[in-house]
């Protein structure tokens, strides 16, 4: 298929920030506090916003390469745990607060270093979906890293929290860095400027970077956490019950 | 049929956002360009202001409404991402109607280049009584364009259209 890298590559972002989304729309109604139950759901409105933009895109790739005729929607509700391309980090249960926070902190912050390259691309709509969504990745980076800060320098609970949370979600990042054969940009190259951004927010919430752990992978190829199984069946249900449905 | 560009601004400048429903969707900077073919098609170019935000497919929809009823049946509507939509395309009178609503207008974009932790917005207008004694509660309000402010002197919670 013409521009098979390119398709694969934007459907491994759209599916990264899909999935985030879904995890993250769960908290609504749950939030620890109103003000933070409403932030974390605009943050995932803005993921699952930024979601249909690479979908939009990888489906008007793959129809001028196939003639086939996917949507935003057949793309997110249609295909199978093999077909996603999410990083893992995403598909993890929320667990508390403290996890969730972390986990925002960890991708955002990622993800924020990941589209300063895509802005750059010479590809135009990569570019201009990046410029856009930056805008609203910088909230969420400076959002979960004060959470982070808050919860790591706060009470005795809280920072055994984080550091619970950094036990279980730390050897999901080394996926962030190991390239994919269809990478839209040098992910190896972000890892210095990632740890750095870490290792400053965790000074200042009094928490360490873990040393030498193995790292988790696979979700880049589609070999996924028994977690994702669970997670596509409800978020497809509708798609799957009732084919063509729209609001 | 009057399809000179002045004419249709002037249609849609009774478009309203469906959440802030004192603002056009001019007063927003949301249209960015009008093209009228020769058979008549006019195709109307909107950029959304967040990616997820859920009022784009709402304003889409009026537009094509208001192009009807105004006799132009034939309307497209185009997205277009780039550039990225900014809270500096408000205009002036769009702030100033903002304000009178009860939603405190952004500041310009370039006064929050460079935001450290835990620093907030200083001295955003209080809609209500106009002190500059208010205070940050969320960055994260009941639209995703807006962020939650208290005034310390009125004490009246408000929002405020954060810088984007």
């Amino acid at each position: 298929m013409k521009n098979e890298n390119l398709i694969n590559g934007v459907l491994h972002i759209a599916d990264t920030v899909l999935i985030l989304g879904q995890r993250n729309a769960a908290w609504c109604a749950h939030g620890p506090i109103l003000e933070q139950d409403i932030a974390i759901t605009n943050i995932t409105l803005d993921l699952i916003g930024q979601a249909r933009n690479f979908y939009q895109y990888a489906a008007l790739l793959i129809n001028e390469a196939d003639n086939k005729n996917e949507t935003e929607d057949t793309l997110a509700f249609l295909r199978t745990e093999r077909d996603f391309k999410n990083l893992l980090i995403c598909e993890l249960p929320n667990g508390d607060w403290a996890q969730t926070i972390l986990r925002q902190f960890f991708f955002s912050s990622f993800q924020q270093l990941m589209y300063q390259e895509m802005i750059k691309s010479s590809d135009n709509q990569i570019a201009a979906i990046a410029a856009k969504s930056i805008k609203e990745t910088n909230y969420h980076v400076k959002w979960s890293s004060e959470w982070v800060i808050r919860l790591g320098d706060g009470t005795d609970e809280s920072n055994q929290r984080m550091k619970n949370a950094i036990e279980y979600l730390w050897q999901y990042t080394g996926e962030f860095f190991i390239a994919a054969e269809y990478e839209i940009i040098d992910v190896a190259a972000l890892k210095n400027d990632w740890l750095e951004k870490v290792k400053s927010i965790f000074d200042e919430a009094t928490l360490s970077i873990p040393e030498n752990t193995f790292m988790q992978t696979g979700g880049k190829t589609g070999v996924h956490t028994e977690h994702l199984g669970f997670i596509l069946p409800e978020m497809q249900s509708l798609q799957r019950n009732f084919p063509g449905a729209e609001w | 049929m009057n399809n000179t560009k002045e004419h249709i601004y002037s249609i849609l400048a009774e478009v309203t956002d469906p959440e802030i429903p004192v603002l056009t969707i001019l007063d927003l900077g949301i249209v960015r360009d009008l093209i009228c073919t020769q058979d008549n098609e006019i195709e109307i170019i909107i950029t959304p202001t967040y990616s997820g935000c859920p009022a784009m497919d709402a304003i889409a929809f009026d537009i094509k409404l208001k192009m009807i009823e105004a006799g132009f049946t034939k309307v497209k509507i185009t997205y277009t991402l780039s550039p990225a939509w900014t809270t500096d395309w408000m205009t002036a009178s769009g702030k100033q109607k903002l304000n009178e609503y009860g939603i405190a207008p952004p500041i310009n974009v370039s006064s929050r280049m460079n935001k450290l932790l835990f620093d907030e917005d200083e001295n955003i207008p209080c809609p209500h009584c106009g002190s500059t004694h208010t205070k940050l509660l969320s960055e994260f309000g009941s639209t995703a364009c807006k962020a939650l402010h208290q005034c310390m002197d009125c004490k009246e919670p408000f929002d405020y259209f954060k810088c984007h």
